[in-house]
């Protein structure tokens, strides 16, 4: 069933997309991650221009982080001051990759540097977790010797100044790495159309050592707002937000994310972690090789505006 | 697939041929003509493509040659001209990145053509080019005049060659039919991303492969209400815009929540 998108100006498979929306919902129901790091390259694959999918993959991110916020929220697994901490700082990311954004596609590089923030990053952060994964797994099974590392170890981000006290992740630690990692992630979800919760879980854990419960209600909750501000600056500066193409998407995925976040409970932490590694890393090997495999054709024709 | 029947023009197929009085000594000259029924299309909600017709009559076509069959008839619809930036990725550090670039200006955004005959059946590909007919022979506008010849040429070719795989530029032969000495129907399609605008039909009459007289119309393709709105309003309130946007996402996340909840 064909539906026209009024801004993309091209007609679409609506079950396709209604589709991809639950399938991307299901798996960040299931790890809970915003999963814009899936829907915006699955666009790209479909043809919607590469501007589009960014601003329109920011707009389901807030439909799906919502949903998945409100599950913490009445387990009380949010902490609302280090969330509003990291939102300062993804104000400011964002503003700046809503500017840098602009500036690459006028010199018709985005679509590399989107690629490229992609393939880095993803792969950087699957294999990280996939190696760590697996050794919890053997850990698990005993088969590994050792020990968990301390979550108590001190490293030099706890020396830093202005400290400030985090009620409900049990934290006192400087706001600086805080509003740091907003800022990037902010950034990130500007240009890449991301609310970046595949980095923000980690950095989260393994930098500012939050408690592992805390990490996703607090990273969805942040992510809200950032998603919901990239979308806001996408739409007045590039006018690349279309509404219907977010909204089948939406419905798709909030679907999706009930049931994943069941199937979800039904794994265990580390196989989890592991599967989403694995996920993460062929996204990543996928764009790779569009990178570096010879195109059908060397040309492409883009309006003046980039669209 | 939709049909458009864009028009029945049966104008002066049954009146005699006019006298012209100011020029009494020579043969009547041949003259073709297209009308649209409609002026507008509206693309909806579940626009996926559309073929188009449009019918058309030659008017003091000599019978003689008509039975011969050496009328041919070239039907154009060319969508609004656009500037069009042309890029070219080659292997930097073994990725495909962007290099080269060329922009060029006033390029018909989609040139869908439809013929009588094969091409090269109705006349010589020097007239093509000259009469800048043919989706090989679209005239764009270089920006950069000055650049270096084989550079264009390389890219207004790419230009082209891209435009016809993304099926914005096409052709039909045998997409003109004559009905009957003097009434034709051509078929043309509008892809699914037609862009919308003000397009041009025309219409080419050629006889024994000399070029006679051309005729065109105007169509004005234009989204239909919901599309248009959104578009316009996105495109004037962008800020306004985006916070409905957001909304709508925290609404649908809300009401996702509330109906599907597994736990």
């Amino acid at each position: 069933m064909g539906i026209y998108l009024p801004i993309a100006e091209m007609s679409v498979n609506m079950v396709m997309l209604l589709a991809m929306g639950a399938a991307v919902g299901f798996l960040s129901g299931m790890f809970g991650v915003g999963g814009g790091f899936l829907i915006t390259p699955l666009l790209i694959f479909y043809n919607i221009p590469p501007a589009i999918a960014v601003a329109t993959g920011a707009n389901q991110v807030v439909a799906s982080s919502v949903s998945g916020a409100l599950v913490h929220l009445k387990k009380g697994t949010i902490d609302f001051k280090l969330g509003t901490v990291l939102l300062a700082g993804g104000v400011v990311g964002s503003t700046v990759g809503v500017w840098v954004f602009s500036l690459l596609r006028s010199v018709g590089q985005l679509d590399l540097f989107v690629s490229l923030l992609y393939v880095v990053l993803l792969g950087t952060v699957g294999a990280l977790m996939l190696v760590e994964s697996v050794r919890a797994i053997q850990r698990a099974r005993g088969t590994l010797p050792g020990t968990a590392p301390k979550a108590t170890q001190h490293n030099w981000i706890h020396r830093l100044p202005w400290k400030m006290r985090f009620r409900t992740s049990k934290l006192f630690v400087s706001v600086i790495p805080v509003i740091v990692i907003g800022v990037f992630i902010g950034f990130l979800a500007s240009i890449m159309g991301v609310g970046g919760g595949f980095i923000m879980v980690p950095a989260l854990i393994y930098l500012l050592k939050v408690p592992t419960n805390v990490v996703v209600g607090t990273s969805l909750f942040q992510i809200i707002f950032t998603a919901a501000y990239t979308t806001i600056v996408h739409s007045a500066t590039n006018q690349t937000v279309d509404v219907v193409l977010a909204f089948l998407l939406m419905v798709g995925g909030v679907a999706g994310a009930q049931y994943g976040a069941r199937a979800g409970q039904k794994l265990r932490g580390e196989q989890l972690r592991a599967l989403l590694a694995l996920l993460v890393l062929a996204v990543a090997m996928r764009l790779g090789f569009d990178l570096f495999v010879p195109p059908s054709s060397p040309y492409s024709l883009s309006s003046l505006s980039g669209l | 697939m939709r049909t458009l029947a864009l028009a029945a023009l049966a104008l002066m197929l049954t009146a005699p041929a006019p006298a012209h009085a100011q020029a009494p000594e020579n043969p009547v000259q041949e003259n073709i003509q297209i009308g649209l029924s409609t002026d507008r299309v509206s693309i909806t909600t579940d626009f996926s493509g559309a073929d188009l017709t449009i019918f058309g009559a030659l008017d003091n076509a000599d019978p003689l040659v008509s039975r011969q069959g050496r009328y041919d008839v070239i039907v154009v619809l060319e969508g609004p001209p656009r500037p069009v930036v042309v890029r070219k990725k080659t292997r930097v550090l073994g990725m495909w990145i962007n290099t080269q670039s060329e922009t060029f200006l006033n390029v018909p955004v989609s040139y869908s053509l439809a013929t009588s005959r094969a091409l090269q059946d109705i006349t010589y590909p020097e007239n093509y080019r000259q009469m800048a007919l043919g989706s090989e022979n679209v005239t764009v506008t270089p920006y950069d005049r000055n650049g270096d010849a084989a550079t264009i040429t390389e890219f207004t070719a790419a230009l082209r060659e891209r435009k016809r795989a993304s099926g914005l530029y096409s052709e039909r032969i045998g997409g003109v039919q004559f009905l009957s000495q003097n009434l034709f129907r051509a078929s043309l399609h509008l892809a699914p991303n037609v862009p919308v605008g003000t397009h041009r039909a025309r219409a080419f009459l050629f006889k024994n492969g000399a070029f006679i007289k051309e005729n065109s119309a105007q169509l004005v393709i234009t989204k239909a209400g919901f599309e248009q709105s959104i578009y316009r309003y996105a495109q004037t309130n962008g800020l306004a815009y985006g916070i409905f946007a957001v909304l709508l996402a925290f609404l649908t996340g809300w009401l996702g929540r509330l109906i599907f909840r597994k736990d």
